[in-house]
């Protein structure tokens, strides 16, 4: 089984600026997060994975198609929506997606069946016969995304999907990009500078600074040892009589000052049980934290590392 | 009403062949261009010259018609002479018919899809910037070829079916003249109103430069003609540089003409015929170059 995208010491230059500098990873979760600040590289990495630049050294390879070699056949498995508005402003909505699915290698008819479709999927339905110029911008990003999708790819490659959307439009998109994931069919690779679109969308999530990989994590292993930590704020009773109850029921524990603690609960334990003991004893939990090390966590981290490497 | 259903779900069926699908973009150009009213007039316009031509083919082999008029048919031939300079004239309008079209449709053709960032839509299918420009280009060019050699064939063929095969066996320079020198303009001419809607990205500005490439630059050579009393100006002459090669593949090295309409070389200022081509062919590359720079899927700031 091949990753979704493999990085193989993959640099791109503008001149005499390396914008991608050895970039080394195998991506092979259903939905990929690329975050980073502004400048990182994740448009350039992008465009270099569509074939749009040039690797100056290494490569990439998606789904096993090398990006030098096999250009034609990458692009033939990936959807594409841009960062920016893309759109030809003469045409009207549907007109253009059925072009796109035709350059795609879709027959005509089929082309034009999936470019209702995808019109109605993305919630444009009641416009796909206007001219693309004179839609709003969240209009415009809908109907870039049923372009990506229109022509039924492997991999869909999203830019800042969610770029200059209202709270409802960029809600609606974020729910389609779940529903896309959800179903199955496809990997995404969803490019953003929000940590919330990508936390809400995706599995694995790769950062960028300065155009190396800054970090990279498996969110939904993160997500899983993260339910299991605990920190506890309690009072009364022996603390001391606790804390032995709860190391007895597996739990590795470490005690803070004024009643806190620490503990990592074992797989199948139920917190209800915490509390249960907790009343045996007559201690009160009063607070009672996941402690989470957010995707917020993971990237800041990431921004302070000296050299871009965590 | 069709009902479609709300959800994605991926694509199973039948590819066309790659290699077909540039021929996607002229199809969509022709459906937009369909709608223009004043292109489709024009386009029919431009072919009253080639029907006057095979009306006089017509009639000068129509003897009935001939005494209707009251002429007879040794002096119709004499008044219009169905030879080089006959199909070199009918050419020479279509061409610059072909002219005005290209001006009036290539800056649209490549400019809009910079000016809103489509390139990355085209580019980022299974789909190469040579097939895109390819594929803009044949808009241009089955427009053209419409407009030139087309009707130019078949005035040759009407002429060769009226007077007989020896006619056309001993006239075949004809038809390859009217075929390669159609093409030699129109490939020039689409490379060039490609370039100039890649890099100037407001339309009327993209069809005023196509018209100025011609007249400016061949008043620019004019210049250097009479100011360094040469003739190497004509260099700058696109009109010039077609004229010399038209006059050779109509006749070979037995020349009796000087070009026609708009493509006449002026007498004693004829440059040599391998510069003619040497010039059109750089100036081909340097379209392309001004193509190979712009047609990107994403513009790289360096």
């Amino acid at each position: 089984m091949h990753p979704v995208i493999e990085l193989d010491g993959l640099e791109v230059r503008f001149g005499q600026r390396v914008i991608l500098k050895q970039l080394k990873a195998a991506l092979t979760g259903r939905a990929i997060g690329l975050l980073g600040p502004n400048g990182a590289g994740k448009s350039t990495l992008i465009n270099t994975l569509l074939g749009f630049h040039k690797p100056s050294a290494g490569t990439a390879r998606i789904l096993g198609r090398d990006i030098r070699t096999q250009a034609r056949e990458v692009r033939s498995l990936v959807g594409y929506m841009p960062e920016n508005d893309a759109y030809i402003s003469s045409m009207t909505g549907v007109h253009m997606v059925r072009m796109m699915a035709e350059l795609a290698g879709l027959p005509r008819e089929h082309a034009l069946e999936r470019a209702h479709e995808a019109f109605f999927y993305v919630g444009l339905g009641e416009v796909r016969y206007r001219a693309i110029g004179t839609y709003s911008l969240g209009m415009k990003q809908a109907a870039k995304l049923a372009q990506a999708i229109a022509h039924g790819p492997k991999v869909l490659f999203l830019d800042e999907p969610t770029n200059g959307l209202d709270p409802p439009a960029r809600t609606r998109m974020i729910q389609l990009i779940q529903e896309i994931r959800d179903r199955g069919d496809l990997h995404l690779l969803l490019s953003s500078h929000l940590l919330h679109d990508v936390e809400d969308c995706c599995d694995q999530v790769l950062i960028l600074k300065d155009g190396n990989i800054a970090a990279f994590c498996n969110l939904e292993e993160e997500r899983r040892a993260n339910r299991r930590f605990l920190e506890l704020e309690t009072r009364g009773g022996n603390n001391g009589d606790f804390l032995d109850a709860v190391v007895k029921l597996g739990c590795e524990t470490a005690p803070g000052v004024q009643g806190r603690i620490k503990l990592v609960m074992p797989e199948g334990l139920d917190v209800r049980r915490l509390y249960e003991i907790a009343a045996g004893q007559n201690v009160q939990i009063r607070r009672l934290n996941r402690k989470r090390d957010s995707l917020e966590d993971i990237f800041l981290k990431a921004m302070e590392s000296a050299n871009g490497r965590l | 009403m069709a009902v479609y259903k709300k959800t994605y779900r991926p694509y199973e069926g039948e590819l066309t062949a790659s290699w077909s699908r540039f021929l996607v973009i002229p199809r969509y150009a022709f459906e937009e261009l369909h709608g223009k009213r004043f292109l489709t007039i024009f386009f029919l316009a431009s072919f009253i010259y080639p029907l006057i031509c095979a009306l006089i083919i017509y009639v000068q082999h129509n003897v009935s018609a001939l005494s209707l008029l009251g002429v007879q048919q040794q002096g119709a031939r004499n008044l219009i002479s169905i030879n080089v300079t006959f199909f070199m004239s009918l050419l020479g309008w279509q061409s610059v018919m072909a002219l005005f079209l290209a001006s009036f449709i290539g800056p649209g053709l490549v400019s809009p899809d910079l000016a809103n960032n489509a390139l990355s839509l085209y580019l980022a299918r299974p789909f190469s910037r040579a097939e895109y420009v390819i594929g803009k280009m044949s808009v241009l060019a089955i427009l053209m070829s419409l407009m030139t050699w087309v009707p130019g064939l078949l005035c040759f063929g009407l002429q060769g079916y009226l007077e007989g095969w020896g006619w056309m066996r001993d006239n075949w320079r004809l038809a390859s003249g009217v075929f390669f020198g159609s093409w030699v303009w129109i490939l020039i001419l689409a490379l060039l109103a490609l370039a100039l809607s890649a890099w100037v990205k407001w339309k009327p500005a993209a069809g005023g430069l196509m018209f100025g490439v011609f007249f400016v630059a061949s008043a620019f050579g004019g210049l250097i003609n009479v100011v360094q009393r040469t003739r190497w100006g004509n260099l700058f002459n696109i009109s010039h540089l077609i004229g010399v090669v038209w006059v050779q593949l109509f006749e070979g090295s037995h020349q009796t003409t000087n070009g026609a309409v708009f493509f006449r070389v002026m007498q004693g200022e004829q440059l040599p015929l391998w510069t003619a081509w040497m010039a059109l062919a750089v100036l081909a590359f340097i379209c392309l170059y001004m193509l190979r720079r712009k047609i990107r899927g994403a513009e790289v700031v360096r």
